[in-house]
């Protein structure tokens, strides 16, 4: 029996042509991560100067009326900042570094925002309607993942609601103070509405009593988003 | 960062990209040939060889005579061609039915006990006096000039086997639609694997053999129930080659029903695993060629792909909706819509949704391809879309049962 013929140069061919399509796919993958980033880069950078101007008017305005200062001043990107670094953490996993600088970063402008926030509320002599959240990525936090979903279906009912969502193992020092401020537990997840903490799964009901202004806001209009974590 | 099943994803996600990248070259390499068959069929061979073709029947009573007026139209010369029928002990009206051809000189006729299909083959091999032999299924028609275009290929001395190119009977309804799909695509493959003379199925209709290959090899196999994978591989193993005719078209009737769809499908499956376990030793060895080095290790890593890949699928599939159910679960049924649906930024551009994309092009290159090949026309009709909505959901449950039941021992049955 004469050997078969072997279309060797025809696997080598296909190989490559494989490997060229594999790269090629890599390159195109990363360069869209890369502009994703930078996406997410330019939201904080308008965040930050968002901020930034608005507790530049507001020291400006320090003597002034409230009604100069309107909740409208806060950044309207926070919501947009949370959606696209949900996503991403998806897309690129929590350990990665990119993600987990992002979200240092966005933890510092959510507490440069809650300040200002409680800022303007005292000046307005209003009641801060805000929610702080604390969650956990472990494995520990079973009833984070529900939570989540509450808190976005709340702030989407609430528009003019703002919750801060905070990793509670997140390396950011100003995060750590605000937990040792507000004494939290490590029980998460753990809530804070007007400086009193819950801890464990609260349905949108629950939240709702523990915050009774919610009711005047139903109906009302909006431009500002705001934001929620898991 | 990607995870484990990431990871076996890519892992076949590439063997199977390099599958597709190899059997485009080897079709960009040989498209003027596969043009040039209708031009040789026209030629005509100088002599035309003895045929005998065999149709088994057990229990065929209504499609058996269409099968034998399919053959009786062949264009070919009426003193070299006969027809053998064994019927394999039916108990319904195909002996009487088949009375009406007693007169006709081409036809000879025999009835014996029941013993299976190989055994109706092996009883018409032995009253065997022509120089090439076939079988018709009788569910299956023939073109009228398939036999000639087989023929051309038996010119060749070294061609000990021709198989030829399996369409669907008038196909209807998405089942059909997406079978029919599946058969161009075989015409296709089996056609690269004849440029890679690793054909590894002469498929049950109409595939015709030199005399010589049951004379020097013995008969049919009982086989797993899929003896026409096994005598491909038994010639394939000592060096005979077999080369497709895909013009030479043979039309058989599809499984109209899932459950029958499944039964046919669990059997071929099963006996090509059986078989490629019998014949194990073809894999990896240079001398069978491409087919030992390459077509039957892809055909069996296949298995495994679609086997893991659904597995995966199917597990993501479980945990989004298990996570929809904790949404509905903590906050009820809510009808925002998101914001962002329309941001570039939430296209997916991982790898995975990049590769799977170039992927599933190539499969549809290749799609249009075979039914440019099979139905001398380019279109994107319903057949298409049943097939990219159906197969993914269907093959993986047969695959799966077939791998189950090799692995457990438990046998598959004819119908």
């Amino acid at each position: 029996m004469e050997p078969k013929k072997l279309s060797s140069k025809k696997y080598l061919y296909s190989f490559i042509i494989t490997v060229i399509i594999f790269a090629t796919a890599i390159f195109i993958s990363n360069y869209f991560g890369q502009k994703k980033l930078e996406e997410i880069r330019n939201i904080q950078d308008k965040i930050s100067i968002d901020i930034l101007s608005s507790e530049t008017q507001f020291s400006l305005l320090e003597e002034s009326s409230c009604k100069d200062i309107g909740t409208g001043t806060l950044s309207a990107e926070l919501g947009n900042l949370e959606n696209k670094l949900t996503y991403t953490e998806s897309e690129r996993g929590a350990n990665d570094p990119e993600v987990r600088t992002l979200k240092q970063y966005y933890s510092l402008l959510e507490i440069k925002d809650y300040l200002l926030m409680n800022k303007i509320s005292e000046k307005c002599k209003k009641t801060p309607l805000s929610i702080i959240y604390f969650y956990s990525d472990n494995e520990n936090c079973p009833d984070c993942e529900k939570e989540g979903y509450v808190l976005t279906s709340l702030r989407e009912t609430y528009p003019d609601l703002r919750v801060y969502s905070f990793d509670y193992n997140i390396d950011v020092s100003a995060v750590k103070t605000l937990i040792s401020i507000n004494k939290v537990k490590n029980e998460l997840p753990a809530i804070i509405i007007k400086d009193v903490p819950y801890y464990g799964f609260k349905s949108v009901e629950d939240l709702e009593k523990a915050l009774p202004e919610l009711q005047t806001l139903k109906n009302a209009s909006s431009t500002t988003a705001t934001s929620t974590r898991k | 960062m990607p995870d484990i099943t990431n990871i076996i994803t890519y892992i076949f996600l590439f063997a199977s990209l390099n599958f597709e990248v190899f059997l485009l070259i080897i079709y960009f390499e040989n498209r003027l040939d596969i043009k040039d068959e209708g031009r040789r069929m026209m030629l005509g061979v100088k002599k035309y060889p003895s045929v005998t073709i065999i149709v088994p029947c057990w229990n065929e009573e209504t499609t058996v005579s269409k099968t034998i007026h399919s053959l009786l139209s062949l264009d070919y010369p009426k003193n070299k061609l006969k027809i053998l029928i064994v019927d394999d002990g039916s108990t319904d009206k195909t002996w009487n039915n088949i009375q009406k051809f007693k007169n006709n000189p081409q036809i000879e006729m025999y009835s014996k006990e029941n013993g299976g299909k190989y055994t109706a083959l092996n009883f018409g091999l032995e009253k065997l006096s022509t120089d090439l032999v076939g079988c018709l299924d009788s569910d299956s028609y023939v073109d009228k000039d398939a036999l000639k275009y087989i023929v051309t290929y038996f010119q060749d001395k070294e061609i000990m086997a021709v198989a030829p190119s399996v369409k669907l009977w008038k196909p209807s309804g998405p089942l059909q639609m997406m079978q029919k799909v599946e058969y161009s695509f075989g015409i296709f493959t089996r056609k690269m694997f004849h440029y890679l003379q690793a054909v590894y199925i002469t498929p049950g209709p109409f595939s015709i053999f030199r005399k010589k290959v049951f004379e020097q090899l013995g008969g049919y196999k009982h086989a797993h129930n899929t003896e026409d994978i096994e005598i491909a591989l038994r010639m394939q193993k000592n060096g005979y080659k077999i080369a497709h005719a895909h013009n030479a078209m043979v039309y058989t009737v599809a499984p109209r029903k899932v459950r029958k769809l499944l039964k046919q499908r669990v059997r071929w499956s099963y006996g090509f695993i059986k078989n490629a376990q019998d014949y194990k030793e073809l894999f990896f060895k240079k001398e069978y060629g491409n087919l030992g080095l390459f077509i039957l290790p892809m055909a069996s890593i296949s298995i495994i792909s679609v086997l893991s890949i659904t597995t995966i699928s199917i597990f993501n599939i479980m945990r989004a909706l298990f996570n929809m159910y904790e949404r509905v679960r903590a906050v009820g049924f809510s009808f925002h819509l998101p914001q962002w649906s329309m941001d570039w930024f939430y296209i997916n551009t991982e790898l995975i949704a990049i590769i799977g994309i170039v992927a599933t092009l190539g499969t549809l290159s290749m799609i249009l391809i075979s039914k440019k090949m099979s139905e001398k026309k380019l279109d994107i009709g319903m057949d298409l879309i049943y097939f990219l909505l159906l197969y993914m959901f269907i093959a993986p449950v047969w695959i799966g049962k077939s791998v189950y039941n090799a692995l457990t021992g438990t046998k598959s049955s004819w119908r």
